[in-house]
């Protein structure tokens, strides 16, 4: 019977990797330990996202710990708005307007990487192409008729997307750049690959330090198990 | 120690201390072959106190308010000392809950403890069972996010499809016509109350497993058995005192589980979008419905039996009823097995052979439960319901005419 559990187990495994469905997602291979990675993608951030979109549970002073900032370095190049270093990210557009403006408020990215995974946001901030019927002129293969515009085309340049048919349906094949941005295609990547760093980092400041702090843990655990496996056994001897 | 002796000498006049100590722990003789799945009641019990004591920190930090919850659970996310643990202890606890304790429930199925004379004790076990999954659907809502939110309201139309009375029952629930503020509130008031009922049901489900004895692998009344062991001559012979024997061997099963917890809590505490599910991580929008709505994975198997029974007349009723059955099984196991042995272990291939369906169908059916419905994925839910329900109900039958093996008069290693 254990067979035929362990067998169910592996046949269903793939069936689970299946449920992401739709556009295939390129792999953000972040590192959250890098912290000039972090700083790069956090200057974007504030540069290009926090104007429309606010990350309203994540502090400035948090931020420059983690990234291993001083607070004076994070008030000068970091803050535009707010002016307290223990404030958290947020903006000045109101809801109300900004549901107006783009269709739809522009969401709250504190926690967008838990909801969405570092490849969902490394994939869409790359993946804007130009399309004349929509509002801002371009339209998002992995979101599509998303309400923002490509705020990024300046450093990507603008690009086209080529669909084939495949079953009467629209399939994704390839991007065509158009004109060129002030950023080659690796370094635009590369800079995506920053601020998908940052905001994965924003969506769990604690995550490098919790799995670093889970390696005692469990050694201490592990050690505790032998103890009382040793204790057991010392009881037991005389049990037959 | 003679001041101790004193003590309890002093206590023991006025309170039955040491024999309430003997009892249950030192002279509760415990049938001497219990295996790994008997580590699961004591890991259910600390699981139990795991819940009501992150949760009563959490609540200390936690907002009830539908404008206010899900920032009040980043904000222990966030700025809490340790609230992050804290969080991850409770929401991993919550899906560790239910692991254990299907684990208690099929070392209860393989080995026959729902027979005489344990029918009672197995009984308030599934209401244990009810309890703790109406209190983790109550706890579900509470972070406010989007699978909170819609989770929550598909469940409870459930209830709007009882003819006559379902619409008025469904905003009885609810405390309004969608779920709202209000809903919050209440649910958060009873997911504060319920752990303690809970605990209160554990306590009665010891008291009645200490009446009756302890079950074992092997199936057999120790309590009939010959007599006399090293502690006692009336003791039953295949018996060893629960302390110090098994209180030090489940603190090996403590330590391992605790092992797997916190792999879990340090590593990964989303158990890749089933223990937390990403789209929690969006704010409730009631205007907004998700594109696939699916509860959390442990209420899978039922809500996977619910989307097969087709609605008949327009009404999604016999679905309802059908959820509610599957669960109402589990009361009925005690009449249901004809068997003339308890344990599987000497069990015929009928019996091994059902068993064998029914864990495959209830994990089929938890995993269809996870998926946006096609007809394919349909048609194969309503054959794993149907396999469902003929485990229990035709029990009667094959239970009796399967071949059993003789039981011996000891346990066994």
């Amino acid at each position: 019977m254990k067979k035929l559990i362990v067998a169910f187990l592996l046949a269903a495994t793939p069936l689970l990797g299946l449920a992401s469905g739709g556009v295939h997602l390129d792999d953000a291979d972040i590192d959250l330990t890098d912290q000039a990675s972090l700083q790069r993608g956090a200057r974007l951030f504030v540069n290009y996202c926090l104007s429309c979109h606010s990350a309203k549970y994540q502090r400035f002073n948090r931020t420059a710990r983690d990234l291993g900032l001083t607070d004076q370095e994070v008030k000068e190049n970091l803050m535009f708005v707010a002016d307290k270093i223990g404030d958290t990210m947020t903006i000045a557009m109101p809801p109300a307007d900004a549901g107006e403006w783009f269709g739809t408020a522009p969401p709250d990215l504190s926690v967008i990487a838990r909801a969405r995974g570092s490849d969902w946001l490394y994939t869409y901030l790359r993946s804007f192409y130009l399309d004349d019927s929509r509002p801002f002129g371009v339209n998002n293969v992995v979101f599509k008729d998303v309400g923002m515009p490509n705020v990024l085309w300046k450093l990507q340049g603008l690009q086209k997307a080529v669909f084939t048919e495949h079953e009467g349906q629209q399939v994704f094949e390839k991007f065509e750049q158009v004109s060129p941005g002030s950023m080659s295609p690796e370094e635009f990547d590369g800079a995506m690959r920053d601020l998908t760093a940052f905001l994965t980092y924003v969506g769990e400041p604690i995550q490098v330090e919790r799995r670093a702090m889970g390696k005692w843990v469990l050694l201490f655990i592990a050690i505790f198990f032998v103890l009382a496996y040793l204790l057991k056994k010392e009881y037991w001897k005389d049990v037959h | 120690m003679s001041a101790m002796k004193n003590m309890v000498a002093w206590i023991d006049d006025r309170f039955p201390l040491t024999k309430v100590w003997n009892e249950h722990l030192a002279q509760y003789y415990a049938p001497k072959n219990f295996n790994f799945w008997y580590f699961m009641g004591s890991l259910a019990m600390l699981v139990l106190v795991n819940q009501i004591l992150t949760g009563v920190w959490l609540a200390m930090m936690y907002k009830p308010d539908a404008t206010l919850a899900f920032g009040s659970v980043e904000y222990i996310m966030r700025d809490v000392d340790w609230g992050w643990l804290i969080r991850y202890m409770h929401s991993t606890g919550a899906s560790a809950f239910f692991i254990v304790i299907y684990l208690h429930m099929f070392r209860g199925l393989i080995y026959g403890s729902y027979r005489k004379p344990r029918e009672l004790l197995w009984l308030i076990g599934v209401v244990i069972y009810v309890v703790m999954m109406a209190t983790a659907f109550m706890g579900y809502l509470l972070p406010w996010g989007q699978m909170s939110y819609w989770g929550a309201q598909v469940i409870i139309n459930l209830f709007s499809a009882v003819p006559v009375v379902g619409e008025e029952l469904g905003v009885w629930i609810r405390g309004d016509y969608v779920i709202s503020d209000v809903t919050l509130n209440r649910f958060f008031a009873l997911h504060f109350l319920l752990p303690f009922l809970l605990a209160a049901i554990v306590f009665i489900h010891i008291v009645a497993l200490h009446k009756v004895g302890s079950n074992n692998p092997d199936g057999i009344e120790i309590k009939k058995g010959p007599k006399g062991n090293r502690w006692s001559d009336t003791a039953p012979a295949d018996g060893i005192p629960f302390h110090p024997y098994y209180s030090v061997k489940d603190i090996v099963g403590v330590a391992g589980f605790l092992f797997l917890f916190a792999a879990v809590i340090f590593y990964w505490p989303e158990m890749g979008g089933y223990f937390l599910e990403h789209p929690n991580f969006e704010p409730a929008n009631p205007l907004k419905t998700p594109e696939h709505i699916a509860p959390v994975w442990y209420f899978t198997p039922f809500y996977a039996i619910l989307r097969a029974v087709p609605s008949m007349a327009g009404s999604a009723f016999p679905g309802v009823i059908a959820m509610f059955a599957s669960i109402i099984m589990f009361f009925l196991l005690p009449w249901l097995d004809r068997s003339p042995v308890k344990s599987i272990r000497y069990k015929g291939p009928i019996f091994k052979a059902w068993i064998a369906i029914f864990v495959v169908v209830f994990l089929v059916l938890g995993w269809l439960g996870t998926q946006p419905a096609t007809p394919g994925k349909t048609l194969l839910a309503q054959i794993c319901t149907a396999l469902y329900f003929a485990f229990f109900l035709l029990m009667p039958i094959y239970s009796k005419m399967d071949k059993t093996k003789p039981v011996p008069e000891r346990v066994t290693k």
